[in-house]
């Protein structure tokens, strides 16, 4: 209680008939605009507030070098390349392409993780790599969410390279194959 | 004995335990909350499971909008004089003491660097950033970017520099491409994209590996 005192609603004792009475005041203080004060204060950092504090994903490039000796080999084996297209399609093969594109398959984005996963399963952890190929046509939201499938899976290998000529005729083919998307 | 008295109760109300927990909440408000930065257009980050908090001291945040504009901002404003100066020495942009300095109270650099000396020169209520052009990044031969990071690169030279890239999820890739480009070339391998806080899917190896590190601890 913010009440201290002998409020009106206590009474106070009784004094002697030639004692003054002095009178008492109440300490008792409204707190309702104090009250209000605070509420309105609430209200206002809740709407300022932005609860979510953006994250920061970590992304490191490899250097770009024109000696064939610096490069990083991959064994063909371990290779798994993604080329995300535009629409949430993705476009995979295992290994190199083959002339033909015979081992050249399409999935929806979704099925990514599983394909990952299933190649993940099958190959040495040494030799797996996976290379992610952005199209032109793809957004910025599929490639960060393809970086981010590197971390859920736990794949430590992994690189962004350019789309080669000759996977872009594949994919224009196939769109083609697909009723001309 | 009389009538019994009816009690006359007091309408006052104790608001004293409300008052306690109105000023509580407010004392949690004040201490979380944090203001959102100044953006120049509304920028909706993809999703990623990273839960490391992004960085906001010394930074070099390169935004792209969800039209492919490319904005560059600085956190520290001596640094956006600097590195104005920089570009400014380096390729001869004849800007004029007073428009380096005014460089200060530019929130977002968006505009081709021909077109510098024209933009500082305005008031500062004459700058409407989301107006602007963005930092030309597609075309590779003419990749205006390479010289800002060239000039981040010389002004940072030695000192912390949180480089990060905050892109709006609907861009195409094409423009991202030109700003990682332009990061290759002047050996800033390292950086950070900006993104919003998604759960870890249940049943993957990241998953197993952080419910493994919890239970060592």
């Amino acid at each position: 209680m913010a009440d201290l005192g002998e409020g009106e609603g206590g009474g106070g004792h009784k004094k002697g008939p030639g004692v003054k009475k002095s009178k008492k005041l109440s300490t008792r203080v409204d707190l309702t605009p104090l009250v209000d004060l605070a509420f309105l204060l609430i209200t206002f950092f809740i709407f300022t507030t932005t609860m979510s504090a953006p994250t920061a994903m970590n992304l490191y490039l490899p250097k770009d070098t024109d000696k064939p000796e610096e490069l990083n080999k991959a064994k063909e084996s371990g290779a798994l390349t993604l080329l995300l297209d535009k629409d949430r399609s993705v476009y995979y093969y295992e290994g190199i392409l083959q002339v033909d594109g015979s081992n050249f398959k399409q999935a929806p984005f979704k099925d990514i993780r599983d394909i990952i996963m299933d190649k993940k399963q099958r190959t040495p952890v040494e030799d797996l790599v996976i290379v992610i190929k952005p199209t032109a046509d793809c957004t910025f939201a599929d490639v960060v969410d393809a970086l981010d499938e590197m971390t859920i899976a736990d794949i430590k290998r992994y690189a962004m390279v350019d789309v080669s000529e000759s996977e872009k005729e594949l994919i224009a083919a196939s769109r083609g194959a697909n009723g001309g998307k | 004995m009389g009538r019994g008295k009816i009690a006359r109760k007091s309408t006052w109300v104790d608001m004293t335990a409300f008052c306690d927990v109105g000023f509580l909440l407010l004392a949690f408000f004040i201490l979380t909350t944090k203001f959102k930065a100044a953006e120049v257009i509304a920028i909706v980050t993809p999703s990623s499971v990273s839960s490391k908090e992004a960085l906001t001291e010394d930074q070099c945040l390169v935004t792209i909008g969800p039209d492919g504009r490319i904005f560059i901002s600085f956190t520290e404003e001596n640094r956006r004089v600097e590195v104005v100066d920089d570009l400014n020495k380096r390729l001869g942009l004849t800007l004029t003491p007073a428009e380096v300095q005014a460089a200060s109270t530019v929130d977002f650099f968006a505009s081709p660097l021909n077109t510098m000396k024209s933009y500082l020169g305005r008031n500062k209520d004459e700058r409407n950033p989301a107006a602007l052009p963005g930092i030309p990044v597609k075309d590779s031969a003419n990749n205006e970017m390479n010289e800002w990071i060239q000039s981040v690169n010389n002004v940072f030279l030695g000192e912390q520099l949180n480089l990060m890239v905050k892109g709006d999820k609907a861009v195409n890739y094409p423009a991202f491409k030109g700003v990682i480009d332009a990061f290759k070339k002047n050996d800033q391998m390292k950086f950070q994209i900006i993104t919003s806080q998604q759960p870890i899917p249940d049943g993957s190896p990241l998953s197993k590996r952080a419910r493994k590190e919890s239970i060592k601890e």
